[in-house]
């Protein structure tokens, strides 16, 4: 892996900010951006429909009980429940969560398929257990300034209010691509000898 | 140790494995649609890169695409913006495209077999999460999202974790009314929208060894709905009949070759999965969803859970959900009414669900207050529909036959269900809004759907037989 001119991806430095609180489990990619959303042909834009239907009234006029509408809570830390990210493989939601300003979501499981696509995006999705996402949770709504720092690089969570650090999981590779701004694919470009030599063996046993 | 089907496909096609990271898997077939490529062409063409192994990649557009008058030049002006650039950047690369038109184009997943491009052991991705469907042959199959179709349209390959292994196995007879479709919602409400997170899910059991292929695709492609990666059946003589023949598939000699390999690839006796299942298929009723994701599902005698054995979190939840679809706890949804009736998508799309369809309401009607409308999975099964009479039934019956693409499954189009309609749906996902902004969707069988029209409420199809 190199450095070249065709990264797209910002690299992860460490995040300290407030964080907005989405309690609810098995948020879909349908909720993240609906399907109707997905005509554009570009990566931009994507931000204004985030969470689109729970977002706004049908004469479009913003929800005063949805969470992202409500000015107690900001910043580029979302928290959300458990499987998140479920459902379609629509790599718009990453996007658009992206797009809006967040940087981090925080949950106790996600979808498969999101997860992969978040990373391929600079979005981490940050695992924790149940008590430690319930506790997260329980501290922002107590004081909605709750400041959290996600370090990746020595892969913690903090909540210095409640002089709470847990650490996270993420394979060696994705967290050198994520703190470096590598990209897959130029990865993978870099192995096409590697690959060629793999289709001819492969052709012959079938 | 013995080794699972999915570990004797998966070890096949590592080209490495980078150490506290990915594997590269080679990818043997790529489908994609107009929806989630535009990105990943618009990402090589600014390296200036081209693909790699066009041949490996076949085209389809079915995702935007109108239903009704696919003759005529696309309406909806970024509709067929998106459609345009897919022909564009099929052309710039080479690539083959059934689109609009063509007399192989349809729903990603129905065309892929259907043509013989799936094949046992292959790996198979698309940007689609429904691509699991392909798993029904004992393919490795799963969706990817944009990033990564750029990664196989540049290498050929894509960087996977390897899931860990779960077999679901169902034993026994199911009863008449009883469908592919039902086991796969009896599964995903035995164990929940996630509760197949991080696994891959080999299906096995009589009652899997006794279904068509069609029903083998019903069931893997649900496999995204409980969360699993993808799903897989072993191949067998039901598989090898339906591949002998098709247009892509191996012929001849080549054929017979391919069948004596693909005979290895079942799952060793003495293999260990990570995870195991059992469930009785006499216990299968025909099955409806009530809430908002594949998991909130009942058997037709049954009524809508009580919500207070819910911990507080899901409880909060599960009375969101019904208060959505405008249901309550402990009630039956036998008898409710519906306005919409849905039948098609890469789930129940293909000519075996149209048959059992026409079947069942031959020389009926439906009720008055429902508008059906049946869209076939591909331009082939809509011919073939044709030419069995199937077609006539339908239309007598008062449904409205339609051309083919994914349609209100998920309302990319114009055909949308609206606001606090309820949709008796054969689709696979019941999410809020999935059908159109406020619709309600409740998924069931084709042949529940089919009941359904006729008397225009929930009804158990049993009832017919």
């Amino acid at each position: 892996m190199s450095d070249n001119i065709f990264n797209i991806m910002e690299k992860f430095t460490t995040i300290q900010s407030t964080a907005v609180p989405l309690q609810i489990e098995d948020i879909d990619t349908d909720q993240i951006i609906p399907a109707r959303f997905l005509k554009a042909t570009t990566r931009e834009g994507f931000g204004e429909n985030l969470f689109r239907d729970w977002r706004y009234n049908d004469n479009q006029t913003p929800k005063a009980d949805f969470i992202l509408n409500d000015t107690t809570y900001s910043g580029t830390i979302l928290v959300v429940g458990k499987n998140f990210g479920c459902g379609s493989s629509r790599e718009h939601a990453a996007w658009a969560l992206y797009d809006y300003g967040f940087r981090v979501v925080v949950s106790s499981f996600f979808a498969d398929i999101f997860k992969n696509n978040a990373l391929n995006n600079g979005l981490l999705p940050l695992v924790v257990k149940e008590s430690v996402l319930a506790a997260i949770f329980t501290a922002i709504k107590e004081d909605p300034k709750t400041l959290l720092i996600v370090d990746l690089q020595q892969q913690t969570i903090e909540v210095p209010s409640k002089n709470m650090v847990e650490t996270f999981e993420i394979n060696s590779y994705k967290k050198t691509c994520m703190l470096n701004g590598y990209e897959d694919i130029d990865y993978l470009l870099s192995l096409k000898e590697e690959i060629a030599a793999f289709e001819e063996q492969h052709l012959i046993t079938g | 140790m013995g080794r699972t089907l999915f570990e004797k496909v998966w070890n096949k096609h590592i080209v490495r494995q980078i150490e506290d990271g990915p594997v590269v898997l080679y990818i043997d077939k790529h489908f994609i649609h107009e929806v989630t490529t535009p990105q990943a062409f618009a990402g090589l063409d600014k390296k200036g890169i081209k693909v790699f192994r066009p041949q490996n990649t076949v085209a389809t557009a079915d995702h935007n695409v109108p239903t009704k008058d696919q003759h005529l030049p696309i309406r909806e002006a970024l509709s067929k913006h998106q459609v345009d650039t897919l022909i564009k950047n099929c052309t710039n690369h080479g690539l083959e495209l059934y689109g609009l038109g063509h007399p192989y184009q349809g729903i990603v997943h129905v065309i892929g077999p259907e043509l013989g491009f799936t094949l046992p052991g292959m790996t198979i991705v698309c940007g689609d999460s429904h691509t699991s469907t392909h798993g029904a042959f004992g393919a490795i199959a799963f969706g990817i999202g944009t990033s990564e179709v750029e990664q196989v349209l540049a290498t050929q390959c894509v960087l996977q974790m390897k899931p860990k292994t779960m077999r679901i196995s169902i034993e026994g007879e199911l009863e008449k009314g009883v469908t592919a479709k039902d086991i796969i919602l009896y599964i995903i409400s035995k164990i929940s929208a996630s509760g197949g997170t991080g696994y891959f899910v080999e299906y096995a059991g009589s009652a899997i060894r006794s279904l068509s292929m069609e029903g083998r695709m019903t069931i893997c492609n649900m496999s995204i709905e409980m969360g699993a990666r993808g799903g897989i059946i072993a191949p067998d003589e039901t598989t090898f009949k339906y591949i002998q023949g098709r247009k892509f598939a191996p012929q001849g000699i080549n054929f017979d070759k391919a069948v004596a390999s693909w005979k290895q690839l079942a799952t060793d006796d003495d293999a260990i999965f990570d995870k195991e299942l059992h469930f009785d298929a006499s216990d299968i009723e025909p099955m409806v969803t009530f809430g908002t994701n594949p998991g909130m599902g009942i058997k037709i005698s049954q009524n809508i859970p009580d919500a207070e054995r819910l911990l507080a979190q899901e409880k909060e939840n599960f009375l969101k959900s019904l208060q959505y679809m405008g249901f309550q706890p402990n009630e039956p949804l036998l008898g409710k009414p519906v306005d919409y009736v849905f039948i098609g998508s890469c789930t129940n799309s293909r000519i075996e669900d149209l048959r059992a369809v026409a079947n069942l309401v031959k020389g009926k009607r439906k009720a008055e207050n429902v508008t059906v409308w049946i869209v076939p999975g591909s331009k082939k099964v809509e011919l073939q529909a044709r030419e069995e009479g199937i077609h006539t039934i339908l239309e007598e019956a008062g449904f409205e036959l339609r051309e083919p693409g994914c349609s209100a499954c998920l309302g990319m189009n114009e055909d949308k269900i609206p606001t606090g309609k309820y949709c008796i749906s054969t689709s696979n996902r019941n999410f809020e809004g999935r059908q159109g902004p406020g619709a309600r969707t409740l998924l069931a069988s084709p042949i529940m759907a089919a009941a359904a029209a006729l008397t225009g409420k929930i009804t158990d199809v049993r009832q017919y037989f």
